[in-house]
């Protein structure tokens, strides 16, 4: 799997995001500087956590205007597949690729530590390293994690088994209080029509690692490389 | 010409920051506050003279990149 890391001026998990995927590819991704119009021939794109642009008008509103988005977007309708985290989820809803928006979270308050995610589809790239139903445990840090998007929207969302992962308990249980920002449906991943652009907002990257304290991040990496190649 | 947009959370869209607010007011003893909606406001220094033209270019940056249309309403006013 060659992959590339797209860097915005106030990216701040682009290393993590490059150490993750090197791991699991052997292989350094290209890191892709948001100016940059010439996109490497890549079977992944990672926009990572951050606060690009400083989170000016909206969080993933400039960034989302970056030179480098038409080409993701057009990588995108090609079929590469593109994964968004934390601030790369708001830069994919900002930039259409993904439905919905980030709102600031519920109790207005920027929220970081582990939370238990329940995977819901584990048919896609980015989750065939997991069960469905399996319970894993990722970090997330963010102030605009509340997801919302109209009810016919999220009815879509989840027929077609487009929530990829939801907020839950330990024990799997989905409730209001396992959930940190307020989003619709406890959702905290979703992925597009197509199956090729997901966008999360817990960070599989910063525990992709048993140093790190866990390595319940590591097969998204793994299965990303095992789906799309080497 | 100036144009002045003013960015709000479409009505139905929750707004925890207004909510804050209306609660904060509340507790200094404006007991008359029912409620609270927090927005935005741009201004805009413009080369476009017309006012119908200055009006649909304004438009079309707010559709584009002023505000998100899936929680946000704008209006535009041109002084």
């Amino acid at each position: 799997m060659r992959a590339a890391v797209i860097v915005f001026p106030g990216s701040n998990c682009d290393r993590d995001m490059r150490v993750a995927l090197r791991q699991a590819t052997g292989r350094d991704p290209h890191m892709v500087w948001h100016r940059d119009t010439d996109l490497p021939d890549v079977d992944l794109i990672a926009l990572p956590g951050g606060f690009s642009y400083g989170d000016y008008l909206r969080c993933g509103a400039m960034a989302s205007h970056s030179p480098v988005m038409a080409e993701v977007k057009r990588a995108a309708e090609r079929g590469v597949h593109v994964l968004g985290v934390c601030n790369g989820f708001q830069v994919l809803t900002e930039a259409g690729l993904l439905p919905g928006v980030l709102m600031r979270n519920r109790d207005l308050r920027f929220v970081c530590r582990d939370v238990w995610l329940l995977v819901e589809n584990a048919e896609t790239a980015f989750t065939d390293g997991y069960e469905a139903g399996e319970v894993i445990r990722i970090p997330v840090a963010h102030h605009d994690g509340n997801y919302f998007a109209d009810e016919l929207t999220l009815r879509r969302l989840e027929d077609r088994g487009r929530i990829v992962f939801r907020y839950c308990s330990e024990m799997g249980a989905v409730a209001p209080e396992d959930n940190p920002n307020g989003s619709c449906q406890h959702i905290a991943g979703i992925v597009n029509e197509k199956g090729n652009v997901l966008g999360m907002m817990p960070h599989p990257e910063r525990l992709a690692d048993p140093l790190l304290g866990g390595a319940d991040g590591t097969p998204m990496f793994a299965g990303l490389a095992k789906i799309l190649g080497g | 010409m100036r144009a002045k947009v003013t960015v709000m959370l479409k009505t139905g869209v929750l707004d925890p920051q207004g909510k804050a607010i209306a609660a904060a007011l509340n507790t200094l003893g404006f007991a008359g506050v029912g409620g609270a909606r927090q927005g935005k406001v741009i201004e805009l220094d413009l080369a476009e003279a017309d006012p119908d033209k200055a009006h649909a270019e304004v438009d079309e940056m707010c559709r584009r990149l002023l505000a998100n249309t899936v929680i946000e309403s704008y209006a535009i006013e041109l002084e």
